[in-house]
């Protein structure tokens, strides 16, 4: 079994323990002394470092939310000033205010390392030739992904998103044997080399590195059968570093958490209780070592359960299952968060008033689409089909400008969206995958 | 092998630590950096015995030693170089290497002992130069080499070094501490270091920790803690304001 950096990934359950206590009771203690944010939630809760003995205490600390991240947009949770930060990333800003996170020197390099770790641990090589087909903007995942296969020392090709003809063109001509992207990128790409006649079988891939989004076991055959590759899947989020959080091993029997960074908790999302190994709940990460954007238990919001035992490849770091679900209504669709707050801010009227609508999430052809059904009631536009009309085409565009996704409106008669027991489920996602 | 977890100490009414958690392993060299009062020397006297903790646990090789008497502890292989050299001056450089040895008496025989004398006493060749000598009329340099090699007699698995340059030339701290970097690569020592001078303590070690205030602002790799900010500004000298733009 392939291990990147032996001394950390083959830590005893014990020495990973103390490792994380020590770290932990460092980050609390820096994260008091240099963010305010945090000095007034350990304040209003009576808290203080000193009150962190153990690792069960971490429970005693309150929760950090996506919403705190957008309250101290974009730099107020920065620990460290400005200057020390080389590198900053942020989320596409979709669902309101873009969450920022920047990465001082030391940031970076641990960065590389993770994400070298769990490239490592899937199969790639100095050998290989790495084709990443995220996108290059101010998302994580590419710079993440580029930097561990640099460190492993393997040829990388930023060929960043779309253009799915040269993507094939280079897999064939450059010779990439290991595919980062989304899953979905993946099914895309095969449809289209079956299409244009290219045989798989005939390129030298051989690994794909999928994330981004939630996938299932049976994409994952899918992917596998259609591309003669090793399909293994790694979980990141953006907020807590980008890639390089976990990923599978060999074994592929869970997610192997790179916990000497980073502090797993699963709670249950609705009681915020703790819940025990072994059971489903809301993934809560803290970071341990980080020193540009430090974060005290984090709701991810993706749904994962723990598991501490020793795995056969020899790590004892704990394994989070495959994520696919969200603990919140957010569905992740082509690697974009869609969220229905968003969703129905931009389908109000210019009047303010708000339809009945319901967003239809499908995988037709082995890409995922969006439909959104909105209900025409006689109040909201008598008979004015010129406004209708004028409504339907700019709905469509901001859809696309602020979610950054094609979304297929449909304007629908009154009542023909069903109801269940009088209300309509706003969102109905009828891909595979998603069965929570 | 060795590891503190969230202890607390204190003089009277004074906590020095506050829960501090720190590990070594084997065949490492670990640096505690920090201001004077952070809490170095207590932690490395709580981890001797000097200094008892009143709350959290100090584990060698996962068994607790942090009841046992300090004769005890130095028996379970620790042993330590108190700050400010502390040699017996009116006494023989050799009667002072002998009386490191003082708590395995009862274990090893005089030949054992004498054998052990002379296999330190090649390390510091110095040592063995003077070794009629009285303590007293070394240098300083030479004192700090003494007071090593005294803890030395005790067959340490780990060696607790309490500033062991302190007030010493430029020149000499750094053949100090190219012999505490000879005594783990050569004989096998775990080392934990005290060092006022974070740089060179760096240059050494293989890790460390910040202590702040009487507890762990900051654990990592060296490379990691010249790299970061913080340690750069308040323990390198690098004499930069922080400027939040």
């Amino acid at each position: 079994m392939p291990i990147f950096d032996k001394d950390a990934e083959l830590m005893k359950r014990g020495e990973i323990r103390q490792l994380q206590l020590e770290r932990l009771q460092a980050i609390v203690f820096r994260c008091h002394k240099s963010v305010s944010f945090y000095r007034k939630k350990f304040e209003n809760a009576a808290l203080t470092p000193d009150d962190i003995q153990s690792l069960d205490d971490i429970s005693r600390l309150p929760f950090t939310t996506k919403a705190d991240l957008r309250d101290s947009y974009p730099y107020g949770m920065f620990a460290v000033p400005l200057r020390e930060i080389v590198r900053i990333h942020s989320s596409s800003g979709a669902t309101g205010l873009p969450t920022v996170v920047g990465y001082t020197r030391n940031d970076l390099k641990n960065w590389s390392v993770l994400c070298a770790r769990i490239m490592f641990a899937a199969g790639v090589t100095a050998d290989d030739v790495v084709q990443i087909a995220f996108d290059y903007g101010i998302f994580t995942g590419a710079f993440g992904i580029h930097q561990g296969a640099e460190r492993i020392g393997a040829s990388v090709i930023p060929t960043s998103v779309g253009n799915t003809d040269r993507q094939i063109k280079i897999i064939q001509d450059y010779k990439t044997t290991a595919l980062a992207c989304t899953p979905a990128y993946a099914l895309g790409l095969a449809e289209k080399m079956a299409e244009s006649g290219v045989d798989p079988n005939t390129t030298s891939l051989k690994i794909g590195l999928f994330g981004g989004e939630p996938w299932s076991e049976s994409t994952r055959a899918k992917i596998e059968d259609k591309l003669f590759i090793r399909a293994m899947d790694n979980y990141g989020i953006s907020e807590v570093l980008g890639p390089g959080v976990a990923g599978e091993c060999e074994a592929r029997s869970g997610l192997h958490i790179n916990e000497d960074h980073f502090y797993a908790e699963i709670i249950n999302p609705d009681t915020l209780e703790k819940l025990p190994d072994g059971v489903e709940g809301e993934l809560v990460l803290t970071t341990l070592t980080k020193e540009g954007f430090p974060l005290i238990r984090y709701r991810t919001g993706d749904i994962t359960k723990l598991n501490t035992e020793k795995c056969s490849c020899g790590r004892e770091l704990a394994r989070m299952s495959r994520v696919f679900c969200r603990a919140d209504d957010t569905i992740i669709v082509r690697g974009i968060n869609i969220y229905p707050a968003r969703v129905e801010s931009l389908i109000k009227t210019p009047e303010g008033i708000l339809p009945e609508y319901q967003i239809i999430v499908e995988n037709v052809d082995s890409q995922d689409q969006v439909q959104l059904l909105i209900e025409v009631t006689e109040e909201l536009f008598l008979d004015e089909m010129r406004r209708l009309r004028e409504y339907h085409l700019n709905l469509e565009k901001t859809l696309k400008a602020s979610l950054g996704l094609a979304i297929k409106a449909k304007l629908v008669e009154p009542k023909a969206i069903p109801r269940e027991g009088g209300s309509i489920k706003r969102i109905v996602d009828r891909r595979s995958n998603n069965s929570c | 092998m060795l590891k503190v977890k969230s202890v607390r100490a204190g003089y009277g009414a004074i906590r020095a630590l506050k829960g501090v958690s720190f590990h070594v392993n084997e065949g490492e060299i670990v640096t505690l950096i920090g201001a004077n009062g952070a809490g170095k020397s207590t932690l490395l006297n709580t981890i001797s015995g000097l200094v008892r903790s009143t709350a959290g646990e100090i584990l060698l090789r996962d068994k607790p030693i942090h009841k046992m008497t300090p004769a005890q502890i130095v028996r379970q292989g620790i042993s330590q170089s108190p700050e400010g050299r502390q040699v017996f001056a009116s006494l023989s450089v050799r009667d002072n290497l002998i009386l490191g040895a003082y708590p395995r008496m009862r274990s090893s025989t005089r030949a054992e002992i004498a054998q052990d004398l002379e296999h330190v006493e090649q390390l510091f060749p110095i040592l063995k130069e003077r070794d009629r000598q009285s303590a007293g009329t070394l240098s300083g340099g030479e004192q700090q080499m003494l007071a090593i090699g005294r803890s030395l007699m005790a067959k340490p698995r780990i060696l607790l070094l309490d500033e062991p340059t302190m007030g010493l030339a430029p020149i000499i701290t750094a053949e100090i501490l190219k012999t505490v970097r000879r005594l783990r690569d050569e004989e096998g020592v775990t080392i934990v270091l005290i060092e006022q001078n974070a740089r060179a303590a760096l240059s050494i070690a293989d890790r460390g920790y910040v202590l702040e205030t009487g507890r762990v602002s900051l654990e990592g790799k060296v490379e990691e803690l010249l790299e970061n900010s913080e340690v750069k500004r308040a323990y390198l000298g690098k004499g930069y304001k922080e400027v939040w733009e």
